[in-house]
């Protein structure tokens, strides 16, 4: 069978999840829900399939199963979405069409990504301009203490979303260019082996930017999910455990410095380590709610649309904005913490089988890169796989308390445009270097 | 290169498996006590959106509806209580922030319907699972407000309360529970803490929590130890003047007067304390504790009621410890003793007392349920009267009737009447202060005295130089002639 039909044959298992998910929602909350939404899940599908047309014709090589598990975990995505909150579900649909052009785009116009080599300085420049934005008077804002999103009047931008690719890439340019003479010029100094000290320079460049940025965003995760790319690349550039081990120590050391002089980040630590404690600062009950949330799920969930979500009458606080951005006993239900609505409807098994999706891109995004012919093809696939699987890891290791909680978003389930499309944006680099490196030689 | 990547993914599964235990570890492992943590508000915010059912009386009045506010996913349920004080005991409260009590707390899991058998697949799949049902009980409206008023008005002074219970004999249903001062479970929410606090104890449920001197009334018991044992008769004699000495200590008749040498139906009729202080002397201390045990002393009366608040009757020392032996039997069998030993009933204890002398021997468990109907209407339990114990013999039991018959006829009684109807009863007067001339005012009875339908036992706690028999007494038989006219 060819990568193609393969590929489609993938996306009946997404047409069942979402056409179950949409009418199980809608049986139970029948009472709430217009017909009219049924409709949004057959449009889902409809753009799915044309997707899969123009890679059919446009990569026609590429990883089948790529775009397949991306599908799903939208279309899981939508189903959970469908069951906050119907308008939400129909917005975040539109938003799925969005980051499908941008796909679409990025597959049609970039026919050669080498070309992202050449201009890596404009793109290394461009993330880190994106990075410093929220911190811009007058479009910058704060949330939870974080400097996370833009605001330009009708449209919210996270721009870490975008930026996070722009590193990448210039991460992958920069490395190949320079792997060799890491290697080479590597000193044994008391048992450690040392870059060399002309190209060390680069490398706390980076440093210094991943802690300037945990100033400047105040965000723990988004300053781990890049660090953690860099490392991470250097790693798969070099081989060398002992430039990551010194990285990593270095990131702890100014990370706990840091924590202990940026209130936000601290308090995000002391929440961590004590969320039930009695003197645990203002904003523990989020963790508490989402453990709360976990345990009243078990091992199968309390149904599609069955868990206590939007408090009732007595209960619901004094808030203008509508549920779910208030009134909802598990706070930003939507976004920080949908994995835990997960875990409290669907149970440990839909939980698994959500973690599950994410390892199996990860396994198709570093396979993408064993099989890539060429270094920066090689590093690209690498990069790009590490920064998504670690944000995932990032924000679901936040909910269940396993690092502190922090503001990045879980790809392609929690609502928010910048995340959906940077990581469709994502999606199709990856297919483009998939479609490349799987390309019979010759052709 | 590539081992590297393959490395790295190896870290990433790492990674996804750390969070999978995590989450394995809140859901499943630590999930009971996570569930049961205070600020975890989940189980009491899903309990608001059950419709509890309503608790209505035997005869039909409405005394716990579940009123909804707001509507689809956000509805919710209070309670409400239409008949306020009335039947703030012994149905109790329930809400959110202060739970449940008494009735609303023993009966709760039928009025949530957790324990419906009958809920179809498809009202599962609907989410519809949860809906009470609807308890009715074996009060009755009339009798309860007849007592209330009654118990109300006998109370003369400040803080101090009374309580009156009415039973079936046969089926042991609860027909009216009055406790005094009383509370409106309407106010609990906003009230909750000047409630807890008021003179008079208003949230207590005096009928089962508040074990109090019963004074004559427990001759009734030492009559039954005695002639059940098969140690007296009615007709033995005993030399019932006063005072006589009891433990080397003497005791006197109520206005110490002497009665010569009598028999035990006249010593029941006159309530001579020193020829029963000489019967529980002859029967010694382990035959009073046996007949007592037989009569539901020494624990908790078999009453569906949360067992916190229920209160076992007994034999209580200086310490408040019940004791079984050591302590002066004499004094005990006439409803006194000391502070080696003291005998306290409550109002119900004594209740039960009379319903096993008017059922022939046998105690039927009280309860208070008549019946349960499930949300489509099916009734799906209903009273079926069952023996708690064999208390004593027929024979006794038609003995200690008859005595009692002869209380009301010419005794300390005799005031009293019920409308067509014998009744056979005994009067109370425990002296609490001797000085101050306060006395604790009994009476328990039941009638037809031959074809016993109603019980009742009633007690003002505290009054000025009054007798069971003015005090107590009238309360009780209005109660008996409303409930025998029903």
């Amino acid at each position: 069978m060819s990568a193609r039909n393969r590929e489609l044959f993938a996306l009946i298992p997404v047409a069942l999840l979402v056409t179950g998910g949409f009418a199980a929602v809608f049986i139970v909350q029948s009472n709430q829900i217009g017909d009219l939404s049924l409709t949004y899940g057959a449009y889902f599908l409809a753009v799915c399939l044309a997707t899969h047309l123009l890679i059919r014709v446009r990569l026609p090589y590429a990883d089948p199963y790529l775009f397949p598990l991306v599908a799903l975990l939208a279309a899981f995505g939508l189903v959970v979405m469908f069951r906050i909150d119907e308008s939400l579900a129909v917005k975040q649909a539109s938003l799925f069409v969005v980051g499908l052009l941008l796909f679409a785009l990025t597959i049609t116009l970039l026919r050669d990504y080498e070309i992202l080599e050449r201009y890596r300085y404009v793109i290394a420049t461009t993330g880190i301009v994106l990075l410093i934005l929220p911190r811009f008077p007058g479009i910058g804002e704060q949330v939870n203490g974080a400097y996370l999103g833009i605001d330009l009047g009708p449209i919210e931008f996270q721009p870490a979303e975008a930026a996070k690719i722009c590193i990448v890439i210039f991460l992958a340019s920069y490395l190949r260019d320079k792997r060799e003479v890491l290697v080479v010029g590597a000193r044994r100094i008391a048992g450690l082996i040392l870059p060399p000290l002309k190209h060390f320079g680069p490398l706390l460049v980076v440093w210094g930017a991943a802690m300037v940025m945990l100033i400047i965003i105040r965000d723990l995760g988004s300053s781990l999910m890049f660090f953690g790319a860099f490392l991470a690349l250097l790693y798969v550039a070099t081989s060398r455990i002992s430039f990551v081990l010194i990285g990593l120590a270095m990131f702890v050391i100014g990370a706990w410095v840091l924590s202990s002089t940026v209130g936000h980040v601290g308090d995000r630590v002391e929440i961590w380590l004590d969320p039930f404690g009695r003197g645990a600062p203002d904003g523990a009950g989020q963790i508490t709610q989402s453990l709360y949330a976990q345990a009243d799920g078990g091992l199968f969930g309390r149904g599609l649309g069955s868990s206590l979500l939007e408090l009732p009458g007595p209960f619901k606080p004094d808030c203008a904005q509508p549920f779910p951005d208030c009134g909802s006993i598990l706070p930003a239900p939507h976004t920080d913490f949908i994995y835990a609505v997960i875990v409290n409807e669907l149970g440990l098994f839909g939980a698994v089988a959500v973690v599950i999706t994410y390892l199996l891109i990860a396994e198709r995004g570093f396979k993408t890169a064993v099989l890539a012919r060429d270094g920066f093809g090689k590093l690209l696939a690498a990069g790009l796989t590490a920064v998504f699987a670690l944000q995932a890891f990032v924000i679901l290791g936040g909910v269940v308390r396993v690092i502190p909680l922090t503001g990045v978003t879980l790809p392609f389930i929690s609502y928010g445009g910048s995340s959906i499309v940077a990581n469709m944006v994502l999606l199709g680099l990856l297919l483009l270097i998939s479609d490349r490196a799987r390309r019979p030689v010759g052709q | 290169m590539n081992s590297s990547i393959v490395k790295l993914y190896v870290l990433v599964l790492a990674l996804f498996v750390t969070v999978v235990a995590f989450t394995s570890y809140w859901s499943i492992v630590d999930a009971e006590e996570l569930r049961e943590r205070q600020d975890n508000r989940r189980s009491l915010i899903e309990a608001q959106k059950i419709p509890r059912g309503k608790i209505t009386t035997a005869d039909g009045t409405e005394v716990a509806v579940s009123v909804p506010q707001g509507s689809g996913n956000q509805r919710i349920f209070t309670r409400e209580y239409p008949q306020g004080e009335l039947f703030g005991h012994p149905v109790g409260y329930s809400f959110v922030e202060f739970g449940q009590t008494e009735i609303e707390r023993s009966e709760n899991d039928v009025l949530i319907g957790r324990d419906n058998e009958f809920v179809s697949l498809l009202e599962q799949l609907e989410g519809q699972v949860d809906e009470g049902s609807d308890l009715t009980l074996t009060l009755d409206a009339e009798a309860q407000r007849i007592a209330r008023d009654g118990i109300q008005s006998a109370i003369s002074i400040p803080g101090t309360g009374g309580s009156l219970v009415a039973l079936e004999p046969d089926t042991g249903a609860v027909r009216a529970m009055v406790s005094e001062p009383g509370f409106d479970p309407n106010q609990v929410p906003d009230d909750f803490k000047q409630l807890n606090r008021a003179e008079g104890s208003p949230l207590l449920n005096r009928p089962t929590q508040n074990p109090q001197t019963p004074g004559s009334t427990m001759k009734v018991v030492t009559a039954t130890a005695a002639l059940d044992s098969g140690e007296f008769e009615t007709s033995t004699t005993l030399n019932g003047d006063s005072p006589i000495d009891i433990s080397g200590v003497p005791l006197e008749n109520a206005g110490g007067e002497s009665f010569g040498t009598i028999d035990m139906a006249d010593a029941l009729t006159n309530s001579v304390n020193t020829y029963w202080a000489q019967v529980g002397e002859q029967l010694g201390p382990e035959t009073m504790v046996e007949y007592m045990e037989r009569f539901g002393f020494f624990r908790d009366p078999p009453l569906d009621f949360p067992p916190d608040e229920l209160a076992p009757s007994g034999i209580y020392n200086s310490d408040r410890d019940l004791v079984r032996d050591g302590f002066d039997v004499g004094r005990v069998a006439i409803g006194q003793g000391g502070a080696e030993g003291q005998i306290l009933a409550t109002t119900l204890q004594m209740a039960i007392v009379s319903a096993a002398v008017a059922n022939q021997g046998k105690l039927m468990e009280p309860t208070f349920v008549q019946e349960i109907t499930d949300p489509d209407g099916r009734t799906t339990d209903e009273l079926d009267p069952s023996e708690y114990s064999d208390v004593m013999s027929e024979e006794t039991a038609a003995e200690v009737s008859e005595m009692m018959t002869s209380v009301a006829e010419e005794g300390t009684a005799s005031s009293l009447s019920v409308p067509g109807a014998t009744l056979a009863g005994k009067t109370g007067t425990a002296e609490i202060d001797l000085d101050a001339g306060i006395n604790q005012a009994w009476f328990m009875g039941f009638a037809p005295a031959d074809d016993p339908q109603i019980v009742v036992a009633a007690t003002i706690e505290r009054c000025q130089g009054c007798f069971g028999g003015e005090v107590a007494g009238p309360i009780a038989t209005d109660v008996m002639a409303s409930l025998l006219g029903g």
